[in-house]
């Protein structure tokens, strides 16, 4: 009963005293723990900052998670604008810019749980599409924070499709100004971050009209609350569009323009300008538009995408050693539920997943870094590339994480449905990564899009980018695996793999081209084959995703033990992809039914492989207890404690109902004189 | 219905907006309420008072429900005449009430590693009741944090120094009159959930508590007065009230999933998006071919598990009057087979409902949607009653029991029937299903087949498998272990064989020619679309050439096409009303943006138009900078 009182909340990073389930786990790791996570880190160096900055974060009593479970939607917005005011106070002191590697690690440990982050999309914004005065006047306003921006964009009636978007800017040549409407309810913007309760400024995407002609969508500065007094400007209806599924720290919000007059300097202009005449003027390629979604794409996998699997997994993997259920062998103690193969079958290839997609969105991090180097210096060759591999990957990225932090909740039992074990949350946050920028349906097409142009370029004999250059490549006609051993080898999966992606286009581009030949409209066509063009994306990216962790895997020579590991963990993610798609692999006859017996076989024979390194894997993504906020899943196991604890803290403890006096009360009468 | 509609006491609140305190106390407000209404206005038919309730609470969680089924329901089935002399009129009478307390932190599924214990004490004539570890409290009972004032607790029974396994007692937790906790007895709610704000699931922690002897259910077991151990004579009937359970979940999954389709085809046919054709109007987005495919399937799957939950619900009811007369032939099965269909069902609709969620892009993501309600309301029937992995290895037992069973000569009946023509193929050395076969595509009849085939495929590898493990190993347990994700897929299997099988049962009841005509199409695309994501099985077992699976593809697509004009009228006939629903995308009327809009006035963060946040942290700041 010693640990029965354990009164710190969180101590167990630095606790010696380990549930002896999770301790067993640890001592028969086949690797060093710290070694791997300097692999992920991207070097020890990194490690050691991330870790200073993590460690600044949770000394600090604002940025504590404590109460996070519990808190209502207004109090949950309150705590992120005092945990943003906060970082803003800590970045100043100690001089770090928003480049800065420090304060990435900052906003990673933060989880994205901190208001104010569409004000640097506000920030990036003019940056790219200000001119030289318009930044020179807005950006340090701006980083002084103040004056909050917001980015508005979407409307209640309206998001992908920009060319729908219905709020209007209407220059008057006589007092030199933009009238900014919104002529009916489904063009309110509606969703932007921060716009609810904070911003005072937004960037909002408005079509353009002069002299009666429309000149498409742009963008405009416009203050919509007072500096003074924080009240609506003129003209402005705005507030929050009330609860979600999560994300209730964000104030997203609705704004409604009714006359609001802005200057013509607030309009954004590097690229296009009205002068004073009224004659409208465009200049140089706003192709470098697509750069600011290519970057938050990027940057939402790292900080909140990939982190919310790592995370779940680290939950889910350590509770599934220290629950025991049932009985394997008679006689002996009940099971560690993580030795039953049906919870390994849920949860390794999830862990093999997350680090699959941490070395994607490295590679992908390198790709980009060159990429937008490349782009600021007016070379746009990459642009189409880049813009179709972020894309793709957003979309399977999110779909996997999504996927498979619900796939934790779910293999934690009952517990993974109590807030505290802090899957709800995760799974409820990430969920929507899947929908905002840019819906995964319609990026997938996006990539689909590129892929058929590529493979025209293959037919035409023109030379393709390297990550489509395996659509060049000629096709062998069967798999020509004999054992299990066979399947161990990255060429024969590898090549599974490309040859699926690769088939897969080719019908969908041919089945395209046949509608067409036939007479169809393009676009009409275009929709017919939507279903299948989808899956030719999704096919092409997990082609890149297991090719990827083959390269990672060969790389790592110098670290034995761990390229060991990894390998195992890159089998079993393209084995278990094709175990879960058969149809797609045996289709065409390329793995014949007792080939894919073997693979069955070969899949199943690896999850008592990593079974035995489960916890170590999960270790080395060193997520803090405090990052976790879990009661199940802290480094140090003590799960039904913790549980306990957390529970008394919960306001339905500590508050009183009326629900009894008023209701049941009344209920109970008459019963003393009976009992 | 209109009883509760037009009464103004039950005006239908917005529980979006309350904390989880206002939500439970909302929650027991209408709870007590509808107890008064159903004695005034006199209802006791069980149909009745389901619609009378099911329109009081609408889609809220109740934090009484444990009270009227399982306390009641034990109360009924285990009390001795005496017994239920003493406690029922209490317990209608709502002078006490209970929850039913057997999940313990550390324990679920496994009854029998239940540690909270009950020791008699011949002396006193009670049972002191403990909780000897962390691991044993109770944790999770509906209503038990701070509803209850009685619970009825499942505890290892030790009297004369021996353990008698587990027995269920009536506990008294809280004071008559001031509602605390009674000395001894630790107990509150378990803190914010995903999802069921309103119920307080509780802990209840006993240290050294005493009851009077009589307070165990003495039905079956007893303990006599000096300690004696009375045995029970036979525990197979409580199968028949877990079928019931089962089935119900079965039909909730059924109604949740129908609930989320309403929602996401009403609101695909209100929004427009891009466009299809150039210099035309934004089209509806129920019009692109990715959308009819995401939401359609669910469609033909939400009528699907329609029919099975109507199946299950009537079979109960057939076998209940078997089992009164001693006929317990049929329920093995049936208790197999359920297990089976309430994960089945479960799984799909939780990921269905998800993809309606997700179908409605970035609106889907506000509470107003009523998507994240439904599914957080829905989801943790995946867990409870049985976890669903559990629940399908229940079933793999049944079939290859069966599968044995056949293989040594005799016949099998019901639903497994099938696997009777494993044994004239047995001396064959190919698969089972290597036989020529002609499916057709388009004849539900022949796709029941080709499902059929498909299970007795994978049962039989998996019985194959599982022997050869055992011919490798000395456990058994191990053995099935080893063999579990190969025994999961053949439950699956089965259970998808019975809902194709039960839906096309289903057409040939429908007398209306226009019915027929879209549920055949309703039913041809869930065998169609079921298929084709599960290609490998068919293909991998010889019952589909490639070729015909490229023309199942094509054939899903055109009844997507076909099934688009009468999308929305299949889901008005689910007839669910706009308070049930509880969603302003789903609206009747279609009117979705005003309505966002005076939805999100409603917010809390809206109270006032300057926010305090700006005064406590924004205003300081821009100061200080």
């Amino acid at each position: 009963m010693a640990q029965w009182n354990r009164s710190g909340y969180f101590r167990s990073s630095v606790s010696r005293d380990v549930n002896p389930d999770l301790e067993a786990e640890r001592r028969t790791a086949s690797f060093s723990v710290e070694r791997l996570t300097a692999v992920l880190d991207g070097g020890a160096d990194n490690t050691r900052t991330r870790r200073a900055m993590e460690a600044v974060i949770h000394r600090d009593p604002v940025f504590s998670r404590e109460k996070q479970y519990f808190q209502s939607q207004n109090e949950r917005y309150e705590a992120a604008v005092r945990k943003a005011v906060r970082l803003k106070e800590k970045m100043l002191q100690r001089g770090w810019t928003e480049n800065r590697p420090e304060t990435k690690y900052f906003y990673r440990a933060l989880g994205g749980d901190v208001a104010f982050n569409v004000h640097r999309v506000f920030k990036n914004s003019i940056l790219a599409l200000g001119t030289d005065e318009q930044i020179a006047k807005w950006i340090p306003l701006a980083e002084k924070y103040h004056i909050i921006g917001t980015y508005a964009q979407t409307e209640l009636g309206h998001g992908t499709f920009l060319r729908g978007l219905e709020t209007t800017a209407t220059f008057d040549t006589s007092t030199q100004e933009f009238t900014l409407n919104t002529p009916r309810i489904s063009a309110m913007k509606w969703w932007p971050g921060d716009l609810g309760r904070s911003a005072t400024h937004a960037v909002v995407f408005a079509q353009l009209y002069v002299k009666g002609e429309c000149y498409g969508l742009h963008p405009f500065i416009v203050q919509i609350r007072s500096l003074r007094d924080h009240l609506p400007a003129p003209g402005v209806t705005v507030g929050d569009i009330g609860p979600k599924m999560n994300f209730e720290h964000i104030d997203n919000g609705y704004l409604m323009l009714q006359s609001v007059t802005i200057p013509r300097e607030n309009m954004l202009g590097r690229f296009s300008q009205v002068l004073p005449d009224g004659t409208y003027m465009k200049r140089g390629s706003d192709k470098i538009n697509y750069l600011t979604m290519i970057v938050t794409r990027v940057e939402m996998l790292w900080v909140e995408v990939i982190p919310a699997l790592q995370k779940a997994c680290t939950i889910a993997v350590r509770y599934s050693v220290v629950r025991r259920q049932s009985k394997l062998n008679p006689g002996e103690a009940e099971a560690k539920i993580l030795d039953y193969q049906t919870q390994q079958q849920k949860l390794l290839p999830l862990l093999a997943t997350a680090y699959a997609l941490h070395f994607m969105n490295a590679y992908v991090n390198k790709f980009y870094s060159k990429g937008y180097t490349e782009i600021r210096e007016g070379n746009f060759d990459s642009l189409p590339e880049l813009h179709a591999l972020t894309s793709g990957l957003k979309a399977i990225i999110t779909d996997y994480c999504t996927a498979g932090a619900e796939v934790c909740l779910r293999a934690c039992g009952g517990h993974g449905y109590s807030a505290l074990s802090g899957l709800p949350f995760l799974y409820t946050k990430v969920a929507a990564s899947c929908t905002y920028e840019g819906d995964n349906t319609v990026l997938f097409l996006q990539t689909a899009r590129y892929l058929v142009k590529c493979l025209a370029a293959v037919h035409a004999g023109q030379p393709t980018p390297p990550s489509v250059a395996y659509l060049s490549l000629t096709n062998s006609r069967k798999c020509w695996v004999r054992t299990e051993a066979d399947l161990l080898k990255p060429d024969i999966y590898a090549e599974a793999y490309r040859r699926r992606a690769s088939r897969l286009l080719s019908t969908a581009a041919a089945k395209l081209q046949a509608l067409i030949q036939s007479g169809a409209e393009e676009y009409v066509a275009w929709n017919r084959c939507t279903v299948q063009l989808v899956q030719a994306a999704k096919a092409h990216c997990q082609y890149i995703i297991v090719k990827n962790f083959i390269d990672t895997v060969e790389k790592l020579t110098n670290e034995a033990e761990i390229q060991k590991i990894m390998k195992h963990l890159c089998d079993l993610f393209a084995l278990h992809g094709i175990f879960s798609n058969t149809g797609d692999f045996l289709h065409d006859g390329y793995i014949s039914g007792d080939q894919m017996d073997l693979v069955t076989a070969s899949y199943l024979d690896l999850l008592a492989v990593i079974r035995s390194d489960a916890v170590p894997l999960v270790d080395a993504f060193d997520f803090t207890d405090e990052n976790l906020n879990s009661a199940l899943g802290s480094y140090d196991g003590h799960v039904y404690q913790r549980l306990y604890e957390w529970a008394q803290k919960s306001p339905t403890n500590q508050q009183v109902s009326q629900a009894y006096e008023s209701y049941l009360k009344p209920l109970f009468q008459g019963a003393l004189s009976k009992l | 219905e209109a009883l509760v509609l037009n009464d103004p006491e039950f005006q239908h609140e917005d529980l979006n907006f309350l904390s989880r305190s206002q939500r439970y106390e909302v929650a027991i407000r209408k709870s007590a309420l509808m107890v008064m209404k159903l004695r005034e206005y006199g209802i006791a038919d069980p149909d009745e008072i389901y619609w009378f309730k099911r329109m009081c609470l609408g889609s809220c969680v109740e934090p009484l429900g444990l009270h009227f089924s399982m306390f009641t329901n034990a109360l009924q089935n285990q009390c001795t005449v005496t017994q239920q002399d003493k406690w029922l009129p209490l317990t209608y009478g709502l002078q006490i009430i209970g929850t039913y307390a057997q999940t313990e932190m550390g324990h679920g599924t496994h009854l029998r590693g239940l540690e909270t214990t009950a020791t008699y004490d011949p002396a006193t004539q009670e049972f002191i009741l403990n909780s000897p570890t962390v691991t044993s409290i109770k944790w999770w009972p509906g209503g038990l944090g701070k509803t209850s004032n009685y619970a009825i607790v499942l505890a290892q029974l030790y009297t004369q120094g021996q353990c008698k396994g587990l027995h269920a007692f009536i506990v008294p937790i809280r004071q008559m009159g001031t509602h605390e906790p009674l000395p001894g007895i630790t107990v509150g709610d378990i803190g914010p959930k995903f999802g069921y704000d309103e119920m307080d699931n509780g802990y209840l922690k006993m240290d050294n508590f005493r009851i009077p002897r009589e307070n165990m259910l003495m039905k079956y077991a007893k303990v006599e007065p000096d300690g004696t151990y009375v045995k029970p004579l036979s525990d197979k009937l409580t199968y028949g009230t877990m079928v019931f359970i089962r089935s119900l979940i079965v039909g909730d999954s059924a109604r949740s999933l129908c609930r989320a389709c309403t929602i996401a085809i009403r609101y695909s046919s209100v929004r427009h998006q891009s466009e299809l054709t150039p210099g035309e109007p934004e089209p509806q987005i129920l019009d692109y071919q990715t959308q009819q495919y995401k939401l359609f399937p669910l469609l033909a799957t939400a009528y699907a598990f329609h029919c099975v939950g109507a199946y299950m619900k009537k079979t109960y009811h057939r076998i209940t009057g078997d089992i009164n007369q001693g006929n317990l032939r049929e329920l093995p099965e049936l208790h197999a087979l359920s297990a089976g269909l309430k994960a089945f069902t479960s799984w799909t609709a939780n990921a269905g409902i998800e993809e309606c969620r997700m179908a409605c892009g970035g609106h889907g993501y506000s509470r107003c949607s009523g998507l994240p309600d439904i599914y957080v309301t829905f989801t943790p029937s995946c867990t409870y009653e049985g976890e669903n992995t559990v629940m399908m290895l229940q079933t793999a037992r049944f079939l290859v029991k069966s599968y044995t069973q056949v293989s040594s000569g005799q016949l099998v009946s019901g639903m497994v029937s099938y696997l009777n023509d494993l044994s004239g193929q047995r001396i064959q050395p190919q698969q089972v299903a290597a036989r020529p076969t002609a499916v057709l595509i388009n004849d539900p009849a022949s796709l029941v087949e080709a499902y059929k085939l498909r299970a007795s495929r994978l049962v039989e590898a998996a019985a194959k498998n599982l022997q050869a493990e055992l011919t490798r190993r000395k456990s058994q347990e191990d053995s099935w272990n080893r063999t579990s994700v190969d025994l999961v897929r053949a439950s699956e299997a089965h259970c998808h064989y019975v809902v194709v099988k039960l839906f096309t049962a289903q057409l040939s009841e429908i007398n209306d020619a226009a019915v027929h005509a879209v549920m055949s199409n309703l039913c041809l695309l869930y065998a169609l679309y079921g298929i084709s994501k599960h290609t490998g099985d068919f293909l991998q077992a010889g019952i589909l050439t490639n070729a015909q699976v490229t023309q199942v593809y094509q054939r899903v697509k055109e009844l997507l096409a076909a099934i688009r004009p009468n999308a929305v009228a299949l889901v008005d006939a689910f007839d669910f009303h706009d308070n049930h629903l509880g969603s302003v995308l789903g609206r009747y009327d279609g009117n979705i943006y005003e309505n966002m809009f005076e939805w999100a006035k409603k917010s809390p963060l809206n109270k006032t138009e300057v926010h305090e946040s700006f005064h406590k942290h924004l205003k300081p700041m821009q100061a200080k900078l």
